[in-house]
């Protein structure tokens, strides 16, 4: 299948500054991507890129096989910008349907897309009336649109409760079902761990690390933390068998271990049988695994 | 077509929500029914029409106001649009930048051409209640209506541009009362001082011509003022106007408006959001 997205060797710099630096990807149909960096990273000026909103010193980008920002890219891609904002003397539905005729679409289904991000009880009031939320939805509502193969969503989920965040989400699952690609960028991670398929991480401009989280735990090789809850009474048998475990305040023991040490360090502490009130095992978490990416280049 | 026809109806709706149709339409029918009442006094030896002489104080009055509401209406056009953030994901749509300022252009027209029907229609209308001969004018009156509405699309055009260049609303808003100022108010002084002091050398039969065709507001009093025949009515730079064929003038004020758009397309193409 060929990609929705490839990117090549891109570079991009502002004045002397390097915002971007020899990044590559590629994604395809139907898969969700979330595209992850600290302020400054080069996120926005990536999804810019794809836009075609803003040039590129060097590199390849191809969006739907063609250049970005070409009337034929322009045609199959939608975008909703982080802080996404609209003329406030529109109502929403005159707002949709101002996207529906650019799109070459009907105006008539206004109503139906707002309905699909529950805005119907707000469709006649005027944008500048509405919440952060209720702007964030109608900016939803615009990139769903058309078919549209290509998304690019930049911080979609900031200004939404919880709820509104798993419909969003659910939404997103429908649209990539159909064979749209989703590019996403978030700093909820917890989010991000559940909903997509692979993760890229941006740190000063340099892609730093790019695949599954399962991908991503293995090469990072950060440690799993063990919790022994020592039963009463054994304490300090328990701590003279493992003098590599830390005892904290609360008298559990803490154990790290590599990935491959886990299971025969599992077997030394079950062999301790009564000792041993409890026991969690706590993999390394998306946070860790990011902030061990985006440091590893010096941040 | 759909594209600048669907832009062109949002803007409206903005225009009107902002009470631009209101306040374009009342100023154009108060300032032109004052006209009608004020220029009905010291009609009574001149053997023209009524009409025709309102025309004349009103073309005199529409080349201050019409720029200067076209300029008002078109100052917020880009850099509006950069100041609330809306402009990248309007620029991510299948619509081009042309596209963006031709419906903007349209929607602005419709509002001026508007205000200037209602407001001349209104001295129309006073000048035929006092006079009903006066209705020999109205050929005069829809030449100042349409060549209004295109000295309008000439100051449009450039505040599309000034908009554009200036990126901030503050920014353009001075730009455009400069440009108001230096176009409408200053180049004219500017021309009449010369005159003075020049008398009747090559000045006033060589340069002064080109100056007044050069200059969009000009080329529309000398228009309507040589198309009326009601040259003798208004003084000033009116006076010259005989001197300059009609075609030339006419051809400026519809040469005008094609470059300001050209220039204003130019500034928004400069504009990365």
């Amino acid at each position: 299948m060929t990609p929705t997205l490839t990117i090549s060797r891109l570079t991009k710099r502002f004045q002397s500054v390097e915002a971007l630096t020899d990044v590559s990807l590629a994604l395809q149909p139907g898969k969700r991507a979330a595209l992850l960096g600290h302020n400054g990273a080069g996120k926005s000026t990536m999804m810019k890129i794809i836009l075609g909103l803003i040039p590129f010193d060097s590199g390849d980008v191809s969006v739907c096989g063609e250049a970005p920002g070409s009337a034929v890219a322009r045609m199959q891609v939608a975008y909703l910008p982080e802080n996404v904002a609209f003329h406030p003397a529109l109502t929403g539905e005159e707002q949709i349907r101002h996207y529906l005729s650019l799109r070459g679409e009907n105006p008539r289904i206004a109503p139906k897309l707002l309905d699909r991000v529950g805005l119907t009880h707000a469709a006649q009031r005027r944008i500048g009336t509405y919440s952060k939320g209720m702007r964030q939805r109608v900016g939803l509502a615009q990139t769903l649109i058309g078919r549209p193969r290509l998304l690019v969503l930049d911080e979609p989920t900031s200004g939404l409760d919880p709820v509104s965040r798993r419909d969003f989400y659910d939404l997103l699952d429908g649209l990539s079902a159909d064979g749209t690609a989703i590019l996403l960028s978030s700093h909820v991670l917890t989010e991000v761990e559940a909903r997509t398929d692979s993760i890229l991480i941006l740190s000063g401009g340099h892609l730093v690390a790019e695949g599954t989280l399962a991908d991503l735990r293995s090469s990072a090789a950060l440690p799993t933390l063990l919790l022994v809850r020592p039963a009463q009474g054994h304490a300090l048998s328990l701590a003279a068998a493992f003098p590599e475990a830390s005892i904290g305040a609360d008298g559990l023991l803490r154990i790290a271990c590599a990935q491959a040490d886990k299971l025969p360090l599992l077997a030394r502490i079950t062999a301790r049988g009564v000792e041993v009130a409890d026991l969690d095992v706590i993999p390394p978490s998306l946070e860790d695994i990011y902030s061990h990416f985006s440091r590893r280049d010096g941040q | 077509m759909s594209r600048i026809l669907a832009t062109a109806t949002s803007e409206f709706r903005i225009a009107f929500r902002n009470r631009w149709v209101l306040i374009a339409t009342g100023m154009m029918v108060l300032f032109a029914l004052v006209l009608a009442a004020a220029g009905s006094a010291p009609t009574g030896d001149v053997s023209v029409d009524r009409l025709s002489v309102t025309v004349a104080s009103l073309t005199s009055l529409a080349v201050y106001l019409v720029p200067l509401l076209a300029l008002l209406m078109s100052f917020d056009a880009v850099a509006g649009e950069v100041e609330r953030g809306t402009l990248p994901l309007l620029l991510t749509y299948p619509v081009s930048r042309l596209q963006i300022l031709l419906g903007k252009l349209l929607a602005h027209l419709a509002v001026l051409a508007l205000a200037v029907t209602l407001g001349y229609g209104a001295a129309l209308v006073a000048a035929v209640l006092s006079d009903p001969g006066a209705i020999k004018g109205i050929v005069s009156l829809v030449r100042l209506i349409w060549s209004s509405v295109l000295l309008g699309a000439t100051f449009l055009g450039a505040g599309y541009a000034l908009s554009a260049l200036a990126r901030r609303p503050s920014g353009a808003a001075g730009l455009a009362i400069a440009l108001w100022l230096v176009a409408v108010v200053l180049y004219d002084l500017a021309l009449l001082a010369l005159i003075v002091t020049n008398g009747g050398g090559p000045f006033t039969t060589q340069v002064l011509p080109v100056a007044l065709l050069g200059n969009p507001a000009d080329a529309f009093r000398v228009f309507n003022l040589s198309a009326g025949q009601a040259v003798a009515a208004a003084g000033g730079i009116g006076g010259a106007a005989g001197a300059i064929p009609l075609w030339q003038s006419a051809a400026s004020l519809f040469v005008w408006p094609v470059l300001a758009i050209a220039l204003a397309l130019a500034a928004f193409r400069k504009v990365t959001p």
